[in-house]
């Protein structure tokens, strides 16, 4: 098999799937053209993020990803989700094929661009240089 | 499960099984011995050699099985070049819609000094003969166009161009994988100098095939060795291997017309229904192509978590999209015929066989819209697609 009984599971039936009308953060990384798109939506009350939803365009390996992120930061501090690594989304998820390991990196990216946005929204103070532009591997 | 992967690989046919079974437990001798068994297997070898010539209009004489459709590529690509070196005439023409087999042979010539002039197919997916004539130079060895496209099944106007190649006084040679057994392939009528063919592609086994080499067109050996296939390619004949594909493709040949009857009906089924999905379209002209091939790129989604999820509902299908292609671009067949790189990794193949049914079908119509609204539905990109913010490309 290509990817882990871990992966299939959040792929076919991904958590948090969806839009979220009131979010206070949208992070979007990832694109069209590499193919694959991750958007993330927070909602945080007293620094914790108490719901957050996922859209994404993708292989397999980059909606399990996304929805197992989201699981991971559910509920968490904001502090907390902002150590999210990639390692720590494959390790949840089983491993995951080395070709696909981008797919992670994209799903910790996308949750550090929905800190960064509710962050700008609220004029919350932050080290820019600990977010990455959302560029895409692929160079495209 | 609903097999739709035959451009990728076939089920091997009861009857062409049933031939090749003798071949490993009681009739095994190798065809270059002298005892009775192993001068029964060169027989075998023999009538099938002539039965495989048959089916394409050739002498036995021109043709030398191999281990499949890239070993006859190969072979085909690197033995005209080897005459074009001698003769100092280091310039191939071919199309961008090649095969790996043969693309990466030839950038392998180019790293050698070799020049290739890749043709453009146009959004139908087709070369224009006309292109192919003014591509041709006096130092030009070889024309190298597919026969039909593996995957957007386009036809190639074959006999047009080796009629220009003849003219021209170049070697014309096609890639007939995906043509031999499922449309008439003459190579007398057609022009054609070498052609290759894979059994597998047409319910034989997997692991052999053939090239067909014109009287008189060189042919240089790949694989060094022994003296079988007339010195041109070393190695103990697979004579159940062999015994298949000529059983397979002379089955192909018998059924041709049924065959093709019955695949263009479906094939014409799917692509109405799923062309009805919204920003859905058919990729490759739509009336020069192979009765049993169907892609189509739908907006929005990409194609490996279309084909896991088809998988899910037990059929199985192909892609063309950057994930199922192992690379980081999206297929080049696709990128040439003009689609954007989103759009192309949004693609799906599925490919017919005679084994194939109505019903089936209609179940894999029914499954592919449920599969792609799915997707759809949590894309963020189909969502930019609906509010505007991103434009439709189709």
């Amino acid at each position: 098999m290509l990817y882990s009984e871990k992966v299939m599971e959040h792929f076919r039936h991904p958590r948090n799937v969806g839009e979220m009308e009131d979010a206070d953060g949208i992070g979007e990384v990832g694109n069209a053209k590499c193919g694959d798109i991750m958007r993330m939506y927070i909602k945080v009350r007293d620094g914790i993020i108490t719901d957050v939803k996922f859209m994404t365009y993708g292989c397999g390996s980059a909606i399990a990803t996304s929805s197992m992120a989201t699981e991971l930061i559910k509920g968490k501090p904001i502090s907390e989700a902002l150590e999210l690594t990639n390692k720590a989304v494959v390790e949840a998820l089983d491993g995951l094929p080395a070709y696909k390991l981008h797919c992670s990196v994209l799903a910790e990216e996308a949750v550090k661009a929905a800190v960064k946005d509710y962050f700008d929204k609220n004029n919350i103070e932050y080290d820019k240089e600990k977010y990455c532009a959302g560029d895409c591997p692929c160079q495209h | 499960m609903i097999y739709l992967d035959n451009a990728g690989t076939t089920k091997v046919d009861k009857i062409v099984l049933d031939a090749m079974l003798p071949y490993f437990e009681e009739e095994y001798g190798n065809a270059s011995s002298l005892h009775s068994i192993g001068q029964h297997a060169r027989e075998v070898v023999e009538e099938a050699r002539a039965e495989v010539a048959k089916a394409i209009n050739a002498s036995s004489d021109e043709i030398y099985f191999t281990s499949g459709g890239s070993e006859s590529d190969n072979q085909a690509i690197m033995s005209v070049a080897r005459m074009g070196e001698i003769k100092n005439k280091k310039h191939i023409v071919t199309s961008k819609i090649e095969h790996h087999a043969v693309l990466h042979t030839l950038k392998k010539l180019e790293k050698s000094g070799f020049e290739v002039t890749y043709l453009d197919v146009y959004e139908n997916g087709i070369v224009r003969v006309e292109d192919v004539k003014n591509s041709i130079r006096d130092d030009t060895c070889l024309v190298c166009v597919m026969f039909a496209n593996n995957e957007i099944g386009t036809i190639q106007p074959v006999k047009e161009i080796g009629q220009v190649c003849r003219e021209k006084k170049v070697t014309f040679f096609t890639d007939a994988v995906q043509a031999v057994g499922h449309i008439p392939v003459d190579v007398v009528d057609m022009n054609i100098d070498m052609l290759s063919m894979s059994a597998h592609k047409f319910h034989g086994p997997k692991g052999v095939g053939a090239i067909y080499v014109r009287r008189g067109v060189p042919l240089f050996n790949l694989i060094e060795g022994g003296t079988q296939e007339r010195n041109k390619r070393a190695g103990t004949e697979n004579v159940a291997g062999i015994v298949g594909l000529k059983v397979a493709l002379m089955e192909a040949v018998k059924n041709m017309y049924c065959t093709i009857k019955h695949e263009i009906e479906l094939r014409d089924l799917l692509i109405k229904e799923l062309l009805k999905v919204s920003h859905s379209s058919l990729n490759g002209d739509e009336m020069k192509r192979l009765p049993n091939n169907v892609n189509i790129c739908f907006e929005g989604i990409e194609g490996e978590s279309l084909l896991l999820l088809l998988d899910d509902e037990g059929i199985c299908a192909s892609s063309g999209s950057a994930c199922t292609s192992g690379s980081l671009d999206p297929s080049h067949v696709l990128l040439a015929i003009g689609r954007p790189h989103e759009v192309a990794h949004g693609s799906l193949r599925l490919t017919l066989s005679k084994f194939n049914t109505k019903q089936e079908i209609m179940e894999v119509i029914e499954k592919v819209l449920k599969v792609v609204e799915h997707l759809r539905k949590m894309s963020p990109v189909w969502d930019e697609l609906e509010k505007g913010v991103r434009k439709h490309v189709i």
